[in-house]
C-alpha cells in the first residue's frame, strides 16, 4: 500500500456507510464506462530506499565535478548552509499562498522583507513578492510598459541575455508588438542605433547591465532619452553585481527586473528560478504579480496582508494585467534569508571578490597565445574571449579536462563563432583558474 | 438605500445630475454599498470623449474591481481630484463629495434611455 | 514582530565569504559605481535563524495543520523527495551544458528523467506528447492557449474566443486574454456542470476552443466531456483541459481518451512536490498529435542508440517559454514520487481522495447547504447560505476554524457559488482529522445560532487578526525603505 494514505480497511467501510454506497467505485458514478482509460501502464510502485537509489543511478550518468567558468546569466554562487535550513522548514515549505493573512504571517512578513530588499538592491521604490524567473520577468515588463504608455514598439538592446529576448518574442507572438533590436558596439549599447529607432510610438527599452557579453555600461543617458519621448526604459540586472555597480535606480530605470538565481537558489539544470521587480510608485497600480502590503490589524498591531489584488487574475479574470497567479515564494524566501545573511558589508565584499577573481582570470588567459580578451568596456564576473578557433570545440575539449570553460557565442550570435563568454565567481580559487590556464593552452596547442 | 431625487439613474448604478449642456457623474449609494469600501479609483482625463453606457472609469474595492459606464455621451470637463487621496468620499457620500467627473453633453436626448429617482427605485427592488 | 531590516545593528555580519586567494584588487571606473552601500541588514546568523524561525512559527501549514484548501490540493509532501532534489549531481547541474557542442553527452541523467516524466505523464493523461517548460499552473495554461492559437493561424482558421464556464478559475480567462481571445462564458446547469443548452448557443466558427477543468472547480465530473468534445471539434475547436483537479480521476479516466487535445498538470498538486507558500510549482503540457508541431522548444527525444538529446528542430513551435527545460527540481521531485506511487499507488491516491471529500459531504450536508448534492469527486463545495441569513459568512467561519488550529477551506471560490466554502481534504488526511474537522464547522454552525456577533471576533488565537486591507490598499506601504 502507497504508505502516505492513512485509511484503514475499517476506516473505509466506515466511511462508505456513512456515505451511504456500497464501494468506493459506487463513487465514481459518473466516470461512464465509455470514459475509462485506454491504457494506463505505470511500472509497479517502488520503496524509497529503492527510489532513492535509482535516482542516485540517473545523477550518476551527468558528468560530475566539472569545474564551472559558465554564466550566461546563472552563476556558481556559494549558498550558505542556513539558507536550505531554514527555507526548507515545514511551516514555510508546505504552506501555500497566504490566502489567510492570521495564518500566514510568516510568509507574508517574509516576503514583505524580499520587497524591501530588492527595493534596496535596486534603488526602486516599489518591487513585487516575485514572478517565475528573469525571462518571464523581462516578459511581464514589456506588457507592463505597453499598458502605461498605451503603445507597442519596444526597442530591444542587443546586449540582453538572446534567452530573454527569444522568451520575448515567443509571449508576445499574439499580441500587437513591434519590435527593433539595435547592436551592441564595443561590448556597451549603441546610443547612435537606440536612438534612431526611439520615437513617439515607442513603449520601452529594455536594457541590461552588466549584459550578456559581462560588460559594463551606464544607461543614465539613454534612459534619459528615452523619457524626453515619453517611453519607460527596463533594465535587466544582476543582483550580485548590484553590490558594486550603479544601480538601475540611479540610472533612472522605470521598471527593474532580473533572475534571483545567484541570491542563494541551486543551479537545478534551469529552475526553479527566482524572476523579480521593481518599479516607481505611481506605476505600481500596473505591475503585476503578488504585492505584499503592511497594515494594522483591528488591535492596531502592525501585521502584513496581500494587497492591491484587483490587480489579479481572480478578481479581474481577462481584464488582469497578468494570467499570473502565485509567484515563487519559497525562492523568494531563500533569497531573503541569503541577502540578510550576507549583508551590507558581505554583498559588498562577494561583487569585490567576485570582481577581482574575474580580473586575474581575464589577465591570466590574455597571456595565453591567440586568445584575446576583449576590454574596451569594463566588466564584473564575466568578460569575452576571442579565440584563435571555433570557440564551441574548444568549450568540448575543455569538458574532458574537467571544465566547464565558457559559453561560446555563436550559438545565439552570428558571427561569433570564435567569441565565448567565461564567468568567475568567488568559489573558482587561484588553483582552479591556473588549471583552466594550462587545460585551454593545451587545448589550443 | 439613499436614492437622491433630482438625478437620473441607469442599470449599471450609475447617476448623471443634467445641468444645462452639461453634467455631472456619479455613482449610486446602492453600488457604493455594494463594491465596499472604495480604495482606488482610475479617473479619466479632461477631454477625453466617452459614448453613453461606454466605458468610463474603473473602481477598485479590496476584493472588488468594477468599470463604471457613462450614463450619457459627451466630452470630460472635469474630474473630481479629492478622490485620488480618499477614494472613501464615494462611500461616504456618493451623491454630492463622491460625484466623479462632469461632461459636456453630446446628445440631450439620450436622457431618454434612462430612469428616474422613481423607476430606479424600483429596477433595485427587482434585481432584489 | 519586528523586520529582519528592523534588527540591524551596524557593523555586524552574518556570514564570511571566501578569503580572496588571487592577491590583486580590481577596479572600475567610479562613473559605474554604486554610491551608497546597498542597506542589507547587518545581523548575525543566529540573528536569522532566530528571525526566520520564528516566521516560520506564524504559518499554518501541511506539516502542522489540516489545510483542506479546496483546489489547491493541499496533500503531504513525502519528505523523501527532498533528499532526492539535493542530489549533487541534480542541483548543481547548470542548464547551459547541454547548449554545448556534444553537450548532452554531460547530462544524460537529466535528460532521462524528463523523458521518462514524459512518457508517464503521457500514459497517465492519454496525451501523445509533454512539455516540461511551463513553471506553473497559469504558465501551462498560457502554453496550452499559445499553441491553439498557432494551430489556428497554421489552419488559417479566423477564430475570436474562448470558451470558459461560469465556474472557471480566474486564470483561465485572464490567459485566453493573454493570448489574444476574447472571453464568453457559459453557465453551470443544476447539476453543477456546463449547461449545454447554453454551450450550444455559444459554439460558432469562431470560437478557438474551450478551457475547462476536468474534473470542474464545483467537484463534479461532467459525464458529458466527450460530447462536449465532439461539439468543439465540429467546429475545429481545441479542448483545453485544466488538470488542476487531476487527483480525482488517477487511473479512472484520461483526458486525452474522452477528448481534450490539451492538458496542463500541476505537479505541485497531483503529484505532492511542496507549494512553498505560493510556488514554484511545475505545470507541464500534454497534447494531442494534432497540436504536437506547436510544442515549445526544446523537447526531448531518444537517439537511436539510446542517449537523450535536446530536439530544437520543431519549425512550428511557438517558442521558448521557459529559459531551459522548465522547473527540473520540481519535475525531478514528482518524478520520484510517481515511481515510488506506481499504478497501484496512484490509483488509491485518487480513490482516498474522492472517498473522504464525500465523506466530508456528507457529514457536513447535515447543517450546510450544498452547492450540489450529489455525490462529489475530489472535494466538496457547500454555501454557508444558512448562516449568512445568521449574519455568519464563509469569511467568518473560515476565522473560527482557524482558532481550531485548521486552516480554513478555500472561500468565495468557485464565483458561481453564493458563499461558497470549498473542502479537499486530500488522500493524505486520516478519518479522525476530518471528524475533528467536521466536528469544528458543527461547532461553528451552533456558534452562528446561539452568538452570531461572537465571530466578529475571531481569530482569537492568531498573532494578528483581521488586518485592515482597506488601509493596505490606499495606503500602499510595500516595503520597509518607503517613507525612509
Amino acid at each position: 500500500m502507497f504508505p502516505y494514505i492513512p485509511n484503514t480497511d475499517e476506516n473505509i467501510k466506515d466511511m462508505l456507510k456513512a456515505i451511504g454506497v456500497p464501494s468506493i467505485d459506487a463513487l465514481f458514478e459518473d466516470i461512464k464506462l465509455r470514459h475509462k482509460p485506454r491504457s494506463f501502464n505505470i511500472p509497479e510502485g517502488k520503496s524509497e530506499f529503492e527510489v532513492i537509489e535509482h535516482i542516485k543511478r540517473l545523477a550518476s550518468k551527468n558528468v560530475a565535478g566539472l569545474i564551472p567558468f559558465i554564466g550566461g546569466g546563472y552563476y556558481d554562487h556559494y549558498v550558505p548552509s542556513a539558507v536550505m535550513a531554514l527555507a526548507s522548514r515545514g511551516e514555510f515549505y508546505t504552506a501555500y499562498t497566504p490566502y489567510q493573512p492570521e495564518c500566514s504571517q510568516g510568509t507574508l512578513q517574509a516576503l514583505f522583507e524580499f520587497q524591501s530588499a530588492i527595493c534596496a538592491l535596486t534603488e526602486m521604490e516599489v518591487a513585487n513578492a516575485s514572478l517565475y524567473d528573469g525571462g518571464t520577468a523581462l516578459y511581464e515588463a514589456v506588457m507592463m510598459a505597453g499598458r502605461i504608455t498605451g503603445r507597442d514598439k519596444v526597442i530591444m538592446d542587443g546586449g540582453v541575455s538572446p534567452i530573454y529576448r527569444k522568451m520575448i518574442r515567443t509571449y508576445t507572438s499574439n499580441l500587437h508588438y513591434e519590435f527593433r533590436e539595435t547592436p551592441v558596439v564595443h561590448g556597451q549599447s549603441s546610443r547612435e542605433e537606440i536612438e534612431k529607432l526611439l520615437d513617439e510610438k515607442t513603449a520601452a527599452v529594455i536594457l541590461q547591465n552588466p549584459n550578456f557579453f559581462g560588460t559594463i555600461d551606464d544607461h543614465a543617458d539613454v534612459i534619459e532619452k528615452a523619457r524626453h519621448l515619453g517611453a519607460l526604459a527596463i533594465e535587466s540586472v544582476y543582483p550580485i553585481s548590484l553590490g558594486i555597480l550603479k544601480t538601475p535606480g540611479a540610472m533612472g530605470a522605470d521598471i527593474v527586473t532580473g533572475e534571483g538565481q545567484s541570491l542563494g537558489i541551486p543551479l537545478n539544470f534551469g529552475g526553479p528560478y527566482l524572476g523579480f521587480m521593481a518599479t516607481r510608485k505611481k506605476y505600481i497600480r500596473k505591475m503585476p504579480g503578488r504585492i505584499v502590503g503592511e497594515t494594522t490589524d483591528r488591535n492596531g498591531q502592525r501585521c502584513f496582508v496581500n494587497t492591491l489584488q484587483a490587480r489579479e487574475q481572480h478578481i479581474r479574470r481577462e481584464k488582469a494585467n497578468s494570467n499570473i497567479c502565485t509567484n515563487v515564494a519559497l525562492c523568494a524566501l531563500q533569497s531573503v534569508i541569503y541577502m540578510s545573511l550576507l549583508g551590507k558589508q558581505g554583498l559588498k565584499g562577494l561583487a569585490q571578490l567576485n570582481l577581482d577573481k574575474a580580473e586575474f582570470a581575464r589577465r591570466e588567459i590574455e597571456k595565453i597565445e591567440g586568445v584575446e580578451v576583449k576590454r574596451s568596456s569594463p566588466t564584473f564576473n564575466e568578460f569575452t574571449v576571442y579565440l584563435p578557433v571555433d570557440a564551441s570545440i574548444v568549450a568540448e575539449a575543455m569538458i574532458h579536462k574537467g571544465f566547464a570553460a565558457g559559453f561560446p557565442l555563436g550559438r545565439y550570435y552570428k558571427g561569433m563563432e570564435q567569441y565565448m563568454i567565461v564567468a568567475v565567481t568567488e568559489k573558482r580559487t587561484k588553483e582552479e583558474i591556473l588549471g583552466y590556464v594550462k587545460a585551454l593552452k593545451e587545448v589550443l596547442a | 438605500m439613499e436614492i437622491a431625487e433630482h438625478l437620473l439613474y441607469t442599470k449599471d448604478h450609475e447617476w448623471i445630475n443634467i445641468e444645462g449642456d452639461e453634467a455631472t457623474i456619479g455613482i449610486t449609494d446602492y453600488a457604493q454599498e455594494s463594491l465596499g469600501d472604495i480604495t482606488f479609483i482610475e479617473l479619466p482625463n479632461i477631454g477625453d470623449e466617452v459614448e453613453q453606457f461606454g466605458d468610463f472609469v474603473s473602481v477598485e474595492s479590496v476584493k472588488a474591481a468594477s468599470d463604471i459606464f457613462s450614463p450619457m455621451s459627451g466630452e470630460v470637463i472635469d474630474v473630481n481630484d479629492d478622490l485620488k487621496e480618499d477614494p472613501g468620499l464615494i462611500n461616504r457620500s456618493p451623491y454630492d463629495k463622491g460625484w466623479i467627473a462632469r461632461i459636456k453633453l453630446a446628445d440631450p436626448e439620450e436622457q431618454s434611455n434612462l430612469m428616474t429617482a422613481e423607476e430606479y427605485a424600483k429596477f433595485l427592488e427587482s434585481v432584489g | 514582530m519586528k523586520l529582519i531590516f528592523e534588527k540591524s545593528v551596524k557593523g555586524r555580519q552574518g556570514f564570511q565569504n571566501p578569503r580572496s586567494d588571487v592577491d590583486l584588487k580590481a577596479g572600475i571606473p567610479s562613473q559605474y559605481l554604486r554610491k551608497v552601500d546597498c542597506p542589507f541588514p547587518e545581523v548575525s546568523e543566529l540573528d536569522v535563524v532566530r528571525h526566520y524561525t520564528a516566521l516560520s512559527q506564524k504559518n499554518y501549514s501541511v506539516d502542522t495543520q489540516f489545510y483542506p484548501l479546496g483546489s489547491c490540493t493541499m496533500k503531504y509532501n513525502p519528505k523523501f523527495t527532498e533528499t532526492v532534489a539535493a542530489i549533487e549531481g541534480f542541483c548543481n547541474l547548470h542548464p547551459l551544458l547541454p547548449q554545448l557542442k556534444q553537450g548532452e553527452k554531460f547530462v544524460q541523467g537529466a535528460l532521462e528523467v524528463l523523458y521518462h516524466m514524459e512518457q508517464l505523464l503521457c500514459e497517465i493523461t492519454g496525451m501523445d506528447r509533454f512539455t516540461m517548460q511551463p513553471m506553473a499552473g497559469a504558465h501551462g495554461e498560457l502554453t496550452g492557449a499559445m499553441m491553439m492559437a498557432a494551430y489556428h493561424r497554421r489552419k488559417g482558421n479566423r477564430k475570436k474566443y474562448v470558451i470558459v464556464p461560469d465556474s472557471a478559475h480566474g486564470t483561465n480567462p485572464a490567459t485566453a486574454a493573454t493570448a489574444g481571445y476574447e472571453i464568453v462564458s457559459v453557465q453551470s446547469d443544476q447539476n453543477g456542470v456546463m449547461d449545454i443548452n447554453d454551450l450550444k448557443d455559444k459554439i460558432t466558427d469562431e470560437a478557438a476552443g474551450l478551457m475547462v477543468t476536468c474534473p470542474n472547480t464545483l467537484g463534479i465530473f461532467n459525464s458529458e466531456a466527450d460530447k462536449i468534445a465532439e461539439m468543439v471539434h465540429a467546429v475545429d475547436g481545441v479542448m483545453y483541459c485544466d488538470g488542476a483537479n487531476l487527483n480525482a480521476i488517477l487511473g479512472r479516466c484520461r483526458p486525452g481518451d474522452i477528448g481534450f487535445d490539451v492538458v496542463h498538470v500541476n505537479l505541485h498538486k497531483t503529484f505532492s512536490t511542496p507549494h512553498g507558500g505560493g510556488g514554484p510549482g511545475a505545470g507541464p503540457v500534454g497534447v494531442k498529435k494534432k497540436l504536437m508541431p506547436f510544442l515549445p522548444i526544446s523537447m526531448v527525444d531518444r537517439c537511436d542508440d539510446g542517449t537523450f538529446y535536446l530536439n530544437y528542430d520543431y519549425p512550428d513551435s511557438i517558442g521558448y517559454l521557459a529559459p531551459f527545460y522548465g522547473n527540473f527540481s520540481i519535475i525531478l521531485r514528482a518524478y520520484a514520487y510517481i515511481i515510488m506511487a506506481g499504478e497501484e499507488g496512484l490509483r488509491e491516491v485518487s480513490n482516498h481522495a474522492v472517498l473522504n471529500a464525500n465523506y466530508i459531504r456528507q457529514r457536513l450536508k447535515e447543517r450546510f447547504h450544498p452547492a450540489y448534492d450529489r455525490l462529489c469527486m475530489h472535494e466538496a463545495v457547500f454555501s454557508a447560505s444558512k448562516q449568512a441569513e445568521r449574519g455568519v459568512h464563509a469569511i467568518d467561519i473560515a476565522k473560527y476554524l482557524i482558532d481550531q488550529n485548521m486552516h480554513p477551506p478555500t472561500v468565495y471560490f468557485p464565483l458561481s457559488v453564493k458563499e461558497a466554502i470549498m473542502i479537499e481534504p486530500t488522500e493524505t488526511e486520516s478519518k479522525e482529522t476530518m471528524d475533528r474537522f467536521i466536528e469544528a464547522c458543527f461547532q461553528a454552525d451552533d456558534l452562528s445560532r446561539e452568538h452570531p456577533e461572537a465571530f466578529h471576533g475571531l481569530p482569537k488565537t492568531t498573532p494578528v487578526t483581521r488586518p485592515d486591507e482597506v488601509k493596505a490598499a490606499r495606503e500602499i506601504h510595500t516595503n520597509y525603505f518607503q517613507n525612509r
